[in-house]
């Protein structure tokens, strides 16, 4: 204590605004302090800019009402921009700094990975929002996610198409991360569901025509075309392969998840499936879902205030509640009581899916998180 | 056995169809560098922004309700316009800069329109319909859109223009005259400020073109035109830095060999088995494959 009053002393006489930063420090007892990092800027900011404001929304809504047992809750942010170093550093500061209760933050695997040894050595807890399931796989004892895995939607579509008698399919990947991570997950899945993958072809991010890799899949014998990618790749390649004439089912991930692929790739979109999470059919969905209310009010508050809803600003609000109704469940901000509630969150039913969490699984979601859906009439329905 | 050498066959023909589909559009995009060197010996890093400021300012003006062909036409004035201020602000106050330091200033006009699109236009990823619609035409075995024909028919008709431009006219020959000599061009009464502003509209005008042919089939967005522009450098140097044959030439292989690679081969290898047989060919022919010998300026 008396080091901390020197230390104060010193910081008053170098500048008066520092001084009233550490007032904030100390009265710190009185407030739940959430802390994040996220890609607000650069490249990911699709990722951390909906997050972002999500946090805010909640946390401002939250306070509102009184927060959580009588406490205000604070969030404390930085902007990586999509910068896996500088998260490293921001997550040293939240821990070390502005001694946060808990972090609910890291918008890409990059960013969440590399800052994860930092803070399972501070022993804080740590909510990811990224995709990787590397992240919760092995389980590490102070981390845990929100956002479903490129595992799920593999298996999710392989379960739709065991369901349709295919076992034999081409799959077309993007060079990125993304495509390539669900590249390694489709080939390593497939057999689990006895499925032959006849054709592994790839793009690159940027590339104007993939006729000659979907050739290449015209004259295999594939009763499916399986597509992992991201932005304009898999709407070209959905446009060539109808150019090309073919008619087998064609899959997508959750990667295009979202009205751009619809718009980009036009007539030829008709017929897609793809896994995605609830919140894009939020509206469709049947009353008696147990998730529609949660999508429903989620949906209409950002988009009263924001504008159109994004999945991912949806895994900042799981994270985010998840972790504050750790905090009210343990009743205190004590770090491994806050900790153990996470790890026990039951049933708690999110924008994602509906969580179950333990110690061996520190993401909580089922197959049933994704939705199977088909793009009919220019529009996503609902695949039974 | 016959019918799989027939497949395969049939197979060939198609990645050579794609390949030279896609080459056109690399060979109008390496065009653009052309008229730049041939009026500086500089190569203009800016001209992939060129090609995405085209395609762009086209979905800009559909979505302010301006009838397509109108737009097409607008959207090739005002990137020539961006290319006559490009040389005009950012070249020109630069003049007796090196040739190098010049091309460093087309490096950060690259960055500059791109970050300004991405202010304009944001990150979205913007479709643009094609000029005669989607049904794919069948020619024998090989399989090609609408738009494919298009791009290969004008970059026909750009690339005779660009020849003629420089062989018949005199204002080509001027242009040529200030690459070799700028205080030599300006002695016999050139204007050879008036000519490289002319050469920067000219080069942004066929960028733009290239955009706008190119976007309804790969579409568009802020950052589309960093690998087009690559891409074209790269048929340029192949075929000739300043030759606009070689620049088409350049094009069309580079698309067939990016097609095979990726059909023969291996698709994830398809950008590195291109530029290997690139380096190969500039290892033995270092001016590219219609490039002029270089002539020592003495």
């Amino acid at each position: 204590m008396k080091k901390r009053n020197k230390c104060l002393a010193g910081m008053a006489a170098v500048a008066l605004g520092m001084l009233s930063a550490s007032s904030v420090v100390l009265a710190a007892g009185d407030t739940i302090k959430v802390g994040t990092f996220l890609s607000v800027t650069g490249p990911a900011s699709f990722l951390g800019d909906p997050e972002l404001k999500t946090l805010q929304m909640y946390i401002e809504d939250i306070n509102a009402k009184g927060g959580i047992d009588g406490k205000q809750v604070e969030l404390v942010h930085y902007d990586t921009g999509g910068n896996a170093k500088k998260a490293v550093n921001f997550a040293k500061r939240l821990i070390k700094r502005d001694k946060v209760d808990v972090i609910v933050g890291g918008s890409t695997s990059g960013s969440t990975l590399a800052s994860m040894p930092e803070i399972e050595k501070s022993g804080v807890p740590f909510i990811s929002l990224a995709g990787s399931v590397k992240i919760v796989d092995p389980v590490s004892p102070w981390t845990f996610k929100t956002p479903h895995t490129d595992r799920m939607a593999a298996s999710k579509v392989y379960l739709d198409m065991q369901a349709r008698g295919i076992t034999k399919v081409a799959l077309i990947s993007g060079d990125g991360g993304f495509g390539k991570s669900g590249r390694a997950q489709s080939l390593a899945l497939a057999p689990d569901f006895g499925i032959t993958i006849v054709a592994d072809e790839s793009y690159g991010r940027k590339d104007t025509d993939m006729t000659a890799q979907v050739t290449n899949i015209r004259s295999s014998d594939a009763q499916a075309i399986l597509n992992f990618g991201f932005g304009s790749g898999p709407a070209i390649v959905t446009k060539n392969i109808r150019q090309l004439g073919i008619e087998l089912p064609l899959y997508q991930s959750h990667g295009v998840a979202s009205k751009k692929f619809i718009d980009l790739a036009g007539d030829a979109a008709e017929g897609v499936r793809l896994p995605a999470a609830a919140l894009l059919v939020a509206d469709k969905l049947d009353d008696s879902d147990q998730q529609k209310a949660v999508l429903v009010a989620y949906k209409n508050a950002y988009e009263a205030k924001y504008g159109p809803v994004s999945t991912f600003g949806g895994h900042a609000y799981d994270g985010l509640y998840i972790a504050l109704e750790a905090i009210d469940r343990a009743n205190s901000t004590d770090k491994t009581a806050v900790r153990d509630q996470i790890e026990a969150t039951k049933g708690f039913v999110g924008t994602s899916g509906i969580f179950t969490m333990s110690k061996d699984d520190h993401l909580g979601l089922g197959l049933d998180a994704f939705r199977m859906l088909e793009i009919r009439n220019g529009d996503w329905a609902l695949v039974e | 056995m016959l019918s799989e050498v027939k497949l395969m066959f049939d197979q060939i023909i198609q990645f050579l169809a794609t390949g030279l589909s896609i080459g056109s559009t690399y060979a109008l995009v390496g065009l653009g560098f052309a008229i730049i060197y041939n009026a500086s010996g500089v190569v203009n890093f800016a001209q992939g922004e060129f090609v995405m400021l085209g395609a762009m300012s086209v979905v800009g003006l559909l979505g302010a309700g301006v009838p397509y062909p109108l737009a097409l036409l607008v959207a090739i004035a005002i990137v020539t316009l961006v290319g006559f201020s490009l040389n005009k602000f950012a070249i020109e106050p630069a003049r007796g800069a090196s040739v190098v330091a010049t091309i460093i200033i087309t490096i950060g006009a690259s960055i500059l329109l791109r970050g300004a699109a991405l202010l304009i236009w944001g990150k979205d990823i913007f479709s643009m319909p094609a000029f005669t619609g989607d049904e794919p035409i069948q020619i024998g075995a090989a399989t090609l859109v609408p738009q494919n024909l298009w791009i290969m028919g004008i970059t026909v008709i750009l690339v005779l223009g660009v020849r003629y431009f420089f062989d018949k006219t005199l204002i080509g020959k001027a242009i040529l005259a200030c690459s070799c000599n700028k205080t030599a061009a300006g002695l016999v009464g050139i204007n050879v400020k008036l000519m490289l502003l002319t050469s920067y509209g000219l080069s942004a005008a066929i960028g733009a073109v290239a955009g706008l042919l190119i976007a309804p089939i790969a579409f568009t967005s802020f950052d589309a035109g960093t690998m087009l522009g690559l891409k074209g450098f790269a048929a340029a140097i192949l075929g000739g830095m300043g030759s606009s044959m070689g620049a088409v030439a350049g094009g069309l292989v580079l698309g067939v060999l990016e097609s095979l690679g990726a059909g023969l081969i291996s698709s994830g290898y398809k950008d590195a088995i291109a530029f290997v047989i690139i380096l190969a060919v500039l290892f033995f022919k270092p001016s590219g494959l219609f490039g002029f010998k270089s002539v020592d300026r003495v």
